[in-house]
């Protein structure tokens, strides 16, 4: 659970920290104090859904530590074994890249408000987004053809959970990704979708992330 | 969409948020089913808790005759015992108190309190609820599927939580597993609103620092459950691919019922890590909230500024973060390693000290005050003494060679019953009893309220304070039938009897409380925009209850904290937030001294520290 504990004190004490900050200094008992003194202690400068993705970002870390932290504990049980990771897992990680930089590619594009270059990017990273979930399968598909299917051990079971529930998220992810580009197709603005194109990109980083940390895991513990 | 127009005002900071567009309903369902009305929805959460609580209110019915009266009711048999122990506990922690709380109060109070017009995401919050229905259905699903439902234990520990002997092994606690991740799920969404609503839709002027408790506790305890529930979750998603697919995460290598199974090597003990790592946040989840709606409902009734604000503010963050550190103190018996013991027996006692500070402010806050015992206060004060029952008992089971011999008694379910069950419970009656007429229009039945009380308050006394001594006897607890126990006296069948007694006269009485709901709802007295004479914002909309958009054309603007109570020189005893400094009706001189925020009936060393609180 260190790894849970680490990871959530981290976030709690971030919490904690910009909450005191807030409150540290304050008297609110005597508090007649004119506009200029209290920028700072309103809103985040930031669009709501933005605040509510990082929170969101939040949640799912909390998510990701504590499988990564139960993976660790269930490691010392004396049944685990190592398995061959299927060849195709760094393929599909170079995959995964691409789909973020096409991400990173629309945003720079929408930014500059080239609705052709969204167009373009959006799909771009539709595609690879698709093919590395494609990809994943045939992970699956390979190990399960060499006999490991997810009951067979620990570290099989673990496998096929962890790479299971970072898809979903980028299932969800690709929701959002499916409105936003069907709106583009149809020819809205393109200040209408660089909000969602934004927080697109900033999910589609953070779930490369949050792969290459279970891949590094994963070839940590692996052959 | 309405559009703000603010007087302008050089006290008041910038505003925080631009005007939100609204979702404008036209027909019933749009407005009260499929409604994106946070203060609609919250109705709906809370009907929802206290129908499936009521189901848990019966099952403990149903367990007290049992304790009280072995071999009377045939009904009852061992594996039925087992899966309403576990299915009350379950209901009441997660899908009653959890839910009422942050889904019900949360939705309802943040906007008002804030001064916002809905929640950030409305959408999502309509979604939540649905969510939340869904999972109380599976739960409830679970009663009539082949074998009924899990008979686990609320904390569902593997392996006999899916091994053949416990009942509802196949269907019982798949739905069980189920409908928790359905809940986590929807809580999420949910949760997502009450936190960036706090952090962004705020009014102008309401800073941090002048929100009231109330609200501080539902943020933080929001941003615990967002947090916490993930460590629920995994375990549930590990446990049903153990129970349905044959894994082993959770089960060891085992016999049952003379046949090897085909699990091997897996870790219980990881599951109750995951679980407690839950489930320890979880008692905070619970009471945060609570603590922040006693603390206004002292302040209200005590006519006083709440002492120490920002300690109490302070307080909230540090058992916030103090919650995730504690949690292997429900493992003290697992056979862990006596470091890690003392580890936690020493965070444990330290998560003692924001608690006991919050005590003393609300006792603080009660000295010299204009005491109006009205049913809130009344069930607020109850609340702080009991919740001062159950931390010290809490103490005791803090420290590990005290916890392993008590451990698995009856005096553990005295503990959490009086800290987690019965304090919140009172809360939420209390908040009721406060908020109702927000909500309606109309007062409940203050004869009624106050009966409801005291049978309330007095009957769980008789029913926990024995419990104690039945643990310190070695009854233990979860058992069907005590059978022939040569240690345990004659003495204790007797006292079971007396609890199962006061149990079913407590449980009776809720009848009366729900009865004054609906009775009230019809023939209560009109109460007016504002009939506790409070000043957060909430009472100060221009209809009650408030309509859609909460505050008509313009928003509030909020000049001052939320505790202007008693304040000396002004007209009434009772300063709305949004009353601009220096009004004829009573507000404040443009620069107020220490003095002039302080009781007039304090004398002066009672003044300074109160200041410096």
């Amino acid at each position: 659970m260190t790894y849970a504990l680490l990871f959530l004190g981290g976030i709690m004490a971030i919490v904690v920290w910009w909450l005191v900050r807030q409150t540290v200094n304050v008297k609110p008992w005597m508090e007649q104090r004119p506009v200029e003194i209290v920028d700072g202690e309103g809103a985040l400068p930031l669009p709501s859904v933005k605040v509510g993705l990082g929170v969101f970002l939040a949640v799912a870390t909390s998510l990701f530590a504590l499988l990564i932290s139960a993976y660790h504990m269930r490691m010392m049980g004396t049944d685990w074994t190592t398995l061959a990771l299927p060849r195709v897992l760094w393929l599909n990680t170079g995959v995964l890249i691409l789909s973020s930089g096409a991400m990173q590619w629309t945003r720079a594009a929408a930014r500059r408000g080239q609705i052709d270059g969204v167009r373009t990017g959006l799909i771009a990273a539709g595609v690879f987004t698709f093919s590395f979930l494609a990809g994943q399968l045939w992970a699956w598909q390979q190990l399960n053809a060499s006999g490991y299917f997810v009951a067979t051990n620990p570290a099989t079971a673990f496998f096929y959970l962890l790479t299971a529930l970072h898809g979903l998220h980028l299932l969800g992810g690709l929701w959002v990704w499916g409105r936003t580009t069907a709106k583009v197709l149809r020819g809205v603005e393109v200040r209408k979708v660089r909000l969602s194109v934004e927080l697109c990109t900033v999910y589609w980083h953070y779930l490369l992330l949050v792969w290459l940390v279970l891949f590094a895991v994963l070839l940590h513990t692996h052959t | 969409m309405t559009s703000i127009t603010h007087d302008e005002s050089a006290y008041a900071p910038p505003a925080e948020v631009e005007e939100p567009e609204l979702y404008h309903p036209k027909t019933f369902v749009g407005k009260y089913i499929w409604s994106q009305d946070a203060k609609v929805i919250a109705v709906q959460y809370a009907i929802t808790a206290i129908a499936i609580g009521l189901v848990a209110l019966v099952l403990s019915g149903i367990m007290r005759l049992q304790l009280g009266f072995p071999h009377v009711f045939s009904f009852i048999t061992p594996s039925s015992y087992l899966q309403y122990v576990t299915m009350h506990g379950m209901i009441m922690v997660i899908y009653l108190l959890t839910a009422l709380f942050l889904g019900g109060f949360g939705n309802y109070l943040i906007p008002l309190m804030v001064g916002a017009r809905d929640m950030v995401f409305p959408y999502v919050n309509m979604v939540s609820y649905w969510v939340y229905l869904f999972a109380v259905l599976l739960l409830v699903a679970s009663f009539f599927v082949p074998g009924g439902p899990t008979g686990a234990g609320w904390t569902l520990y593997p392996p006999q939580a899916i091994l053949s002997g416990t009942p509802g092994a196949n269907w019982g606690i798949i739905l069980m597993l189920v409908s928790l991740a359905f809940f986590i799920i929807g809580f999420t969404m949910g949760g997502l609103n009450y936190v960036v609503t706090v952090l962004q839709a705020r009014t102008r002027g309401m800073t941090m620092m002048r929100l009231p408790l109330t609200v501080w506790g539902i943020f933080m305890a929001t941003i615990l459950a967002l947090l916490a529930f993930p460590a629920l979750f995994v375990s549930a998603i590990m446990m049903i691919l153990d129970q349905a697919l044959g894994t082993s995460f959770f089960m060891p290598a085992l016999v049952s019922k003379g046949q090897h199974l085909d699990y091997n090597g897996g870790s219980p003990i990881l599951f109750q890590h995951l679980f407690w790592f839950f489930g320890h946040p979880e008692v905070y989840i619970v009471a945060l909230p609570a603590f922040g709606i006693v603390s206004d409902l002292i302040s209200v009734n005590a006519r006083k500024n709440i002492f120490g604000y920002r300690m109490m503010v302070w307080a909230i963050l540090a058992i916030g973060g103090l919650s995730f550190m504690v949690w292997a103190h429900h493992m003290y018996v697992s056979g862990m390693n006596p470091y890690f013991g003392f580890f936690f027996a020493t965070t444990t006692l330290i998560i003692a000290v924001p608690t006991a500070l919050k005590v003393y402010n609300w006792v603080l806050t009660l000295w010299r005050g204009n005491i109006h015992l009205t049913v809130p206060m009344l069930f607020a004060i109850g609340f702080v003494f009991t919740f001062i029952n159950g931390g010290l008992t809490g103490l005791f089971l803090g420290n590990v060679p005290v916890d392993i011999p008590l451990s698995g008694t009856m005096f553990v379910v005295a503990h959490f019953h009086m800290v987690m069950a019965v304090s919140p419970i009172l809360v939420v009656f209390g908040a009721i009893y406060h908020w109702y007429p927000k909500v309606t229009g109309r007062m409940l039945n203050d004869t009624m309220g106050k009966f409801h009380f005291w049978v309330t308050f007095l009957g769980t006394y008789a029913i926990y304070y024995p419990m104690h001594y039945l643990g310190f006897l070695g009854v233990p607890r979860r058992y069907y039938a005590m059978g022939t126990t040569v240690f345990i006296p004659e003495s204790a069948q007797t006292l079971n009897e007396a609890i199962t007694i006061a149990a079913l006269i407590v449980g009776a009485v809720q009848v009366v409380f729900l009865y004054n709901l609906i009775w009230s709802y019809f023939n209560g007295k009109p109460s007016g925009p504002n009939p506790w004479r409070a000043t957060t914002l909430e009472w100060q909309t221009p209809d009650t209850p408030p309509k859609h958009g909460n505050f008509g054309p313009t928003l509030p603007v909020v000049y001052r904290w939320a505790y202007d109570y008693s304040v000396p020189g002004a007209a009434e005893d009772f300063i709305p937030q949004n009353q601009p400094p220096g009004k004829k009706t009573g507000g404040l001189e443009k620069t107020p001294t220490r003095a002039s925020l302080v009781h007039k009936r304090l004398p002066l060393r009672a003044s300074r520290s109160h200041s410096a609180a």
